[in-house]
């Protein structure tokens, strides 16, 4: 095994509060990796722990660089650091306007990570753009119009466009089908599920649903007040959850 | 008339107290060692509102010494209302020699233009800055812009370019045309018309940039490369007029749009205006130009 990211006794706190506390996990290429539990349990602290958008106030997150390195992020400069979570990582958020430059077209959306690593090819960029539009099934014709004007499961689609654009290896999804339609909702997580396998990505998503974790993860962290009380197969921990409060939470949820 | 650097009729030399001076030529010298990186200054109160030009003016109250000869242009022009009042500002307050004619002047404060004639070594160009920062448009958070410019990461600039080609087909920005400066530095040239970019590109004259609202002064110091931004498959193009100007005949300058009567008569005339009359008084004429015998009053 020769993991992608490992995650070493990560702890965050704000003032007293616990953000998040002694997380450790790797994770492996290919491999997606749902972080589950309710409001306030630390799920969105530990993304941006592992994301390095966030300093750990203990702990360390390793990442295995393309050329082979392994690195603690927090031994990266800033230039490193933007320059990885711009070409290697993607990130997909909840709200499309914090993943979107709303004022600027599906294409150059796409474009601007191929422009950020020099690409300085017009046609070029636009061929990509379209190639993408078509991969996350928005309509071609679409690439000079305004994520303003796109509905909210096209808005997750383009964001996660102009996220693979630089082919990166690992993507960190909040909440992506978060506030979406059933049916919308279904749609994405199909295509992310293709992506997903066809271009062999790494994940991290965030999700407080269930089924959503069950559809697309291959393992499970359950965080319960900053702590990961349980953790396996998706399979497993869905189907024969060990801690009382997965229990809980599975059995809530087959209620509802 | 004595022009101390102390007292000239009751001013300090040329408005501003020494000690402002003195901040703003700390700004000015680091803005020359880092070719097109915004120095923040602390911008004072002139006696003329923002919009006026009083980062410019306080540049060139900053570097003008008594034997400096000032030319003041306002699009080309020596003669409209802000360029004359600017010039009767430092005439006034530190009693300099000012002129229209480009070669003769060693400071040339500017809004929107630089002149033809070509800047010679001992020349200052200054110029009036409204907005200093190119990355604005997209992203308006200084404290992301700031680190944009620290790791130069310029991606955005061509974002906002393939827009344009995406919207019309080409790069419709014909002024305030963004460039990088010293293979380093993306900066905003004030809104000059494009086809003044390629002026800036190793200019032997120093080029000096002052934001009053915004506090911010840059430079390009002589000599320094400029390169306009673009795509490989959509370069730079300086405007090109299709006529001669209509007054000197001149095939090389930029042409202003001027109209001669109200039933909708036009003509195209170079918008720097002492270019054009040392044209005709050499005997160029265009068009709709009369010898200048005859046209002069
Ligand atoms: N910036 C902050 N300042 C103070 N406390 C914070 C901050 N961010 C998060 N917290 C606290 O840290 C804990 C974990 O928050 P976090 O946002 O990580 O939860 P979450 O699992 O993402 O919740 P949600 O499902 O609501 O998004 C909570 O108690 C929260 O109140
Ligand atoms: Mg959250
Ligand atoms: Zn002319």
């Amino acid at each position: 095994m020769n993991p992608l990211l490992v995650a070493e006794g990560l702890s965050k706190f704000y003032g007293a509060r616990i953000g998040c506390r002694d997380v450790r996990f790797a994770l492996e290429p290919g491999e997606v990796l749902a972080i589950v539990g309710e409001s306030g349990s630390g799920k969105t602290t530990l993304l941006n722990l592992l994301s390095g958008q966030l300093a750990p106030d203990s702990g360390a997150v390793r990442y295995r660089l393309r050329d082979g390195r392994t690195k603690n992020l927090l031994d990266l400069s800033e230039a490193e650091r933007r320059l990885l979570a711009r070409t290697d990582w993607g990130f997909v958020h909840q709200d499309a306007r914090n993943g979107l430059r709303m004022g600027v077209s599906a294409g150059g959306n796409i474009g601007e990570r191929l422009m950020g690593v020099g690409d300085r090819h017009y046609g070029r960029i636009r061929e990509n753009a379209m190639a993408w539009l078509g991969r996350v099934e928005i309509d071609t014709g679409r690439i000079d119009d305004k994520p303003t004007q796109f509905s909210g499961g096209m808005r997750q689609r383009l964001q996660i466009a102009r996220n693979l654009v630089t082919h990166p290896r690992l993507v960190f999804m909040d909440e992506p089908t978060g506030g979406l339609d059933v049916s919308v909702q279904a749609r994405l997580l199909d295509l992310i599920r293709g992506l997903v396998a066809d271009l062999g990505l790494a994940v991290v998503l965030v999700t407080h649903d269930l089924a959503v974790a069950r559809l697309l993860s291959h393992r499970i962290l359950v965080m319960k007040d900053g702590h990961v009380i349980e953790a396996g197969l998706t399979d497993r921990v869905l189907d024969d959850p060990q801690e009382a409060y997965t229990q809980l939470l599975v059995s809530s949820v087959l209620a509802a | 008339m004595s022009r101390t650097a102390e007292n000239y009729r009751g001013y300090n030399f040329a408005y501003l107290d020494e000690q402002t001076k003195r901040m703003i030529r700390r700004a000015i010298l680091k803005a020359i060692a880092i070719p097109g990186y915004q120095v923040p200054f602390a911008s004072r109160e002139m006696p003329m509102p923002y919009g006026w030009g009083t980062g410019g003016v306080q540049v060139t109250a900053a570097i003008l010494g008594p034997s400096d000869v000032l030319k003041v242009i306002d699009q080309g022009a020596d003669d409209t209302t802000n360029a004359v009042s600017i010039r009767q500002f430092f005439e006034k307050t530190a009693g300099v020699e000012t002129t229209t004619e480009t070669g003769k002047a060693s400071v040339i404060q500017t809004r929107h233009r630089i002149p033809e004639a070509k800047l010679q070594a001992n020349q200052v160009l200054v110029y009036q800055v409204p907005i200093p920062e190119p990355l604005r448009f997209l992203e308006p958070r200084e404290t992301e812009t700031r680190t944009l410019h620290a790791l130069a990461e310029y991606g955005l600039m061509h974002v906002r370019l393939y827009e344009d080609i995406a919207q019309h087909g080409h790069i419709a920005k014909t002024y305030a045309y963004p460039v990088l400066v010293a293979d380093r530095y993306v900066m905003d040239p004030s809104p000059i018309p494009k086809f003044d970019n390629p002026k800036m590109h190793e200019s032997a004259a120093l080029q000096l940039f002052g934001a009053g609202r915004e506090k911010r002064i840059y430079a390009v110091p002589p000599h320094t490369k400029v390169v306009s931004l673009d795509f490989e498959d959509h370069p730079f193009e300086a405007t090109k007029f299709e006529q001669p100007c209509a007054l000197c005949g001149a095939k090389d300058s930029y042409l202003d749009e001027v109209i001669t009567d109200d039933r909708g008569g036009r003509m195209f005339v170079c918008s720097d205006t002492h270019h054009c009359e040392t044209r005709r008084c050499e005997g160029h004429l265009g068009p709709l130009g009369m010898p200048v015998t005859e046209a002069a009053e």
